[in-house]
């Protein structure tokens, strides 16, 4: 039997469902239906909106895909100014106050409290600059992914951004692909650092070249069936197929009729592409493909640069990340700057938008560890740049510590978590930075913080992975991580065997202490993390770890699943002023 | 009447009557169902992969681990609450409730 999402995906679903929202916007929140609810908000993802958690009702989070995360010039001060005017909540947040943006994971941006009374105006202002929300979750083309520097970058091999415009151009909006049976992540990459991070996604189009005809043609081998949610992880799967730059909407748009067709639509927690690979195998994907998808013969899979990958890698040459001064290809540099955990005040984005535009070309591009770059800066241009005070907060040469550091939404607005993230990783990242010492060539230490297995903040690919979840402390139950070690991309990517769990959250930082400090005595000359911890079993890893109470303070030790907002003075679920009604202004209900 | 029941958000909460309901994260204590080693254990309720009505008895198919032993496990019903008169009356998560428990 189909799920109920598939049913109401089938009444009204895709660009159908515009009309209906601008309708509601019109008449205000009230006018959802309540005994609709649940299928508007499933259908509102399409559009980009995801109905924030419970005692926060009314308000949504807003998903903003750029393709491959570039933010034309302009771009990114209309997203401050969004941010500015429509994204301010009830209550403050205590590291980051009252109206930010979120850079994400997979290149896109999130803004939090929005209403879906605002939601015209802001699309009206969106697309008049070039923007869109749409696909930005659901069940469908989410936003593409890629080196964030390709087109300006010294190392790359193939222009991938012309592929990924195509792919964007062709299946956003698509009537064909609007309807798949869960969420379809692509990533296409040009560059031979690895940097799309393929192997995670549903669809990854990676370098290679191949003879054809006497004559080597640069293009990209397939993979298909990455994804790291639900303790499911899984790298995507070789299907031996090489495409040029001109078959790749063509095969892209093959396999994405394929999951159509044939993902599994009866139960969404078997839908992703990930369980039709583990079930058909890679050969009988290709077959299926050939046969019904795809009316040209396609390549064999082509050499591939797998073995020069450095992003994510845990290796000691190439970049792990795209933060510092680089030159570009054209001779002008980019300037990657570190937004810890992804997220910037409305006012410095658009301060930031300001630097751009004086020093670089306007442009910007966001990365898949949450940080953001300025391009198209000359030479000249480089040491005003660098002077300016913005960038001793968002820094191109931060701490190890903070340049390491990504965290997902976790308890503040998502409805899945088991703990809060966010500003507990700022804490973290903070505590680590005072009172641990990296050995001196170790400028690279990943450290992802995920709130639930879903895995946003993809902590399976860091050096040191946690995972939300919740453990007994003081006879008490508190919050609590997962502590995962070994896990990376790079050549032969690997997840993070989950060596310690259940550590009360406030050992944590004592526990990273220990283990670094047994690092740096332990191993071998120049050896790098992620090598030292491959080259141990996971009895020996886990007692490397071992966690402590420091002087590390912990405010959200306690359920903040179960406040309304877990940084409000009164956080008590009953005072959440949500739903917040169309004409009225917040007013917590303890008034 | 049958009340509509389903789990969303990739299995974040139940809905009863179109209505947020139940939430992951929550722990569960049980005492008799027999999840693990300890006398009573505390499960942390990950995710929903299923909710059914029984009569007027609410239940959900979760997975869960126990915040003690760390013992992983799914439940396939574990009663949350009772739909009485067409609302939905949720059980407290934090309180034994040794007669709602599944049977092992
Ligand atoms: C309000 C709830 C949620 C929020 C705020 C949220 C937030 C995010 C963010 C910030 C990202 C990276 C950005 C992007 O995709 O553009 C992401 C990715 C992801 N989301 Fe969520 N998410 C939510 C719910 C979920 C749920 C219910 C799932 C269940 C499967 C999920 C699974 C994932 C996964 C697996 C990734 C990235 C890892 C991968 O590529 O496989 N998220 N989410
Ligand atoms: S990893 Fe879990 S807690 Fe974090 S944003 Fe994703 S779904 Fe929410
Ligand atoms: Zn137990």
């Amino acid at each position: 039997m189909p799920t109920d999402v598939e049913e109401w995906k089938d009444e009204i679903y895709g660009t159908d469902i515009r009309a209906h929202m601008e309708r509601f916007a019109e008449e205000g929140w009230e006018a959802i239906p309540e005994d609709e609810h649940d299928a508007w908000f499933e259908r509102f993802k399409w559009y980009g909106l995801y109905h924030q958690r419970a005692g926060q009702e009314s308000y949504f989070m807003m998903r903003i895909g750029p393709a491959n995360g570039v933010l034309e010039p302009g771009q990114l001060r209309t997203i401050g100014e969004i941010a500015k005017e429509y994204s301010t909540g009830p209550a403050e947040n205590p590291e980051f106050g009252n109206g930010w943006a979120d850079v994400t994971t997979r290149q896109a941006v999130q803004l939090h409290w929005i209403e879906i009374e605002d939601v015209p105006a802001i699309w009206d202002e969106l697309e008049a600059n070039g923007l869109s929300t749409l696909q930005a979750c659901g069940d469908s083309w989410r936003n593409i992914v890629g080196c964030p520097v390709a087109g300006k970058d010294k190392n790359e091999h193939v222009d991938a951004l012309d592929t990924i415009h195509e792919l964007h151009d062709t299946f956003k909006g698509n009537e064909d692909h609007v309807n798949l049976p869960r969420k379809w992540k692509v990533s296409v990459t040009g560059c031979h650092e690895g940097c799309g991070q393929g192997d995670i996604n549903d669809l990854a189009l990676e370098p290679a070249e191949k003879e054809i005809d006497g004559e080597t043609v640069e293009g990209f081998n397939v993979r298909v069936g990455g994804g790291l949610a639900r303790n499911e992880p899984r790298f995507a799967k070789n299907v031996d197929v090489f495409v040029t730059p001109e078959q790749a909407a063509d095969v892209a748009g093959g396999l994405s009729a394929l999951f159509r067709d044939h993902g599994d639509r009866e139960n969404r927690y078997n839908a992703r592409i990930k369980f039709l690979v583990d079930e058909w195998g890679p050969e009988k994907v290709r077959e299926t493909l050939q046969e019904e998808y795809v009316d040209f013969e396609m390549y064999a899979a082509g050499e591939d640069k797998r073995d020069q990958y450095s992003y994510n890698a845990g290796v000691d040459h190439g970049h792990a990340d795209h933060v510092g001064v680089h030159e570009q290809k054209d001779g002008n540099y980019y300037v990657g700057l570190n937004v810890l955990v992804g997220r910037i005040g409305a006012d410095e984005v658009i301060e930031l938008a300001d630097l751009a535009d004086e020093y670089g070309s306007g442009e910007a591009r966001l990365t898949q560890r949450q940080n953001i770059i300025l391009t198209d800066v000359p030479e000249e241009n480089l040491d005003a740049l660098l002077a300016e005070p913005l960038l001793e907060e968002y820094s191109p040469d931060p701490h190890p510590f903070q340049r390491g550091s990504i965290a997902c939404t976790g308890t503040e607005f998502c409805s899945l978590s088991i703990v809060e993230t966010k500003n507990r990783q700022v804490r973290f990242s903070r505590w680590l930075k005072e009172n641990v010492d990296l050995p001196d060539d170790v400028q690279d230490f990943h450290i992802h913080l995920s709130g639930c297995t879903a895995s946003c903040a993809q902590p399976q690919i860091a050096d040191i992975s946690l995972r939300g979840m919740k453990t007994r402390k003081d006879g008490e139950p508190v919050e609590a991580l997962d502590i995962g070690l070994g896990g990376g991309l790079g050549e032969n990517p690997n997840f993070a065997d989950w060596v310690t769990e259940r550590v009360p959250a406030d050992e944590v930082p004592g526990a990273i202490q220990n283990l670094v400090q047994n690092y740096d005595e332990l191993r071998d000359d120049g050896e790098t993390f992620r090598e030292f911890v491959v080259d141990r079993d996971e009895e020996e890893l886990a007692e490397l770890v071992e966690p402590e109470e420091t002087d590390y303070e912990d405010p959200y030790m306690h359920n903040t699943k179960k406040t309304w907002y877990p940084y409000a003075e009164d956080d008590d679920m009953d005072a959440s002023p949500a739903p917040n009604a169309a004409d009225e202004s917040p007013t917590p209900a303890d008034d | 009447m049958t009340v509509p029941v389903r789990t969303l958000d990739d299995g974040a909460w139940i809905s009863v009557n179109n209505a947020r309901a139940v939430s992951n994260s929550d722990i569960w204590p049980l005492a008799s169902y027999d999840f693990c080693d300890c006398d009573v254990a505390h499960v942390l309720c990950e995710s929903f992969f299923d909710v059914s009505v029984h009569r007027d008895t609410i239940a959900v198919g979760a997975v869960g681990q126990c915040i003690d032993c760390g013992s992983q496990d799914t439940i396939d019903a574990l009663p949350v609450g009772r739909v009485i008169d067409g609302e939905f009356r949720a059980f407290e998560p934090g309180a034994l409730q040794a007669v709602n428990e599944p049977q092992s």
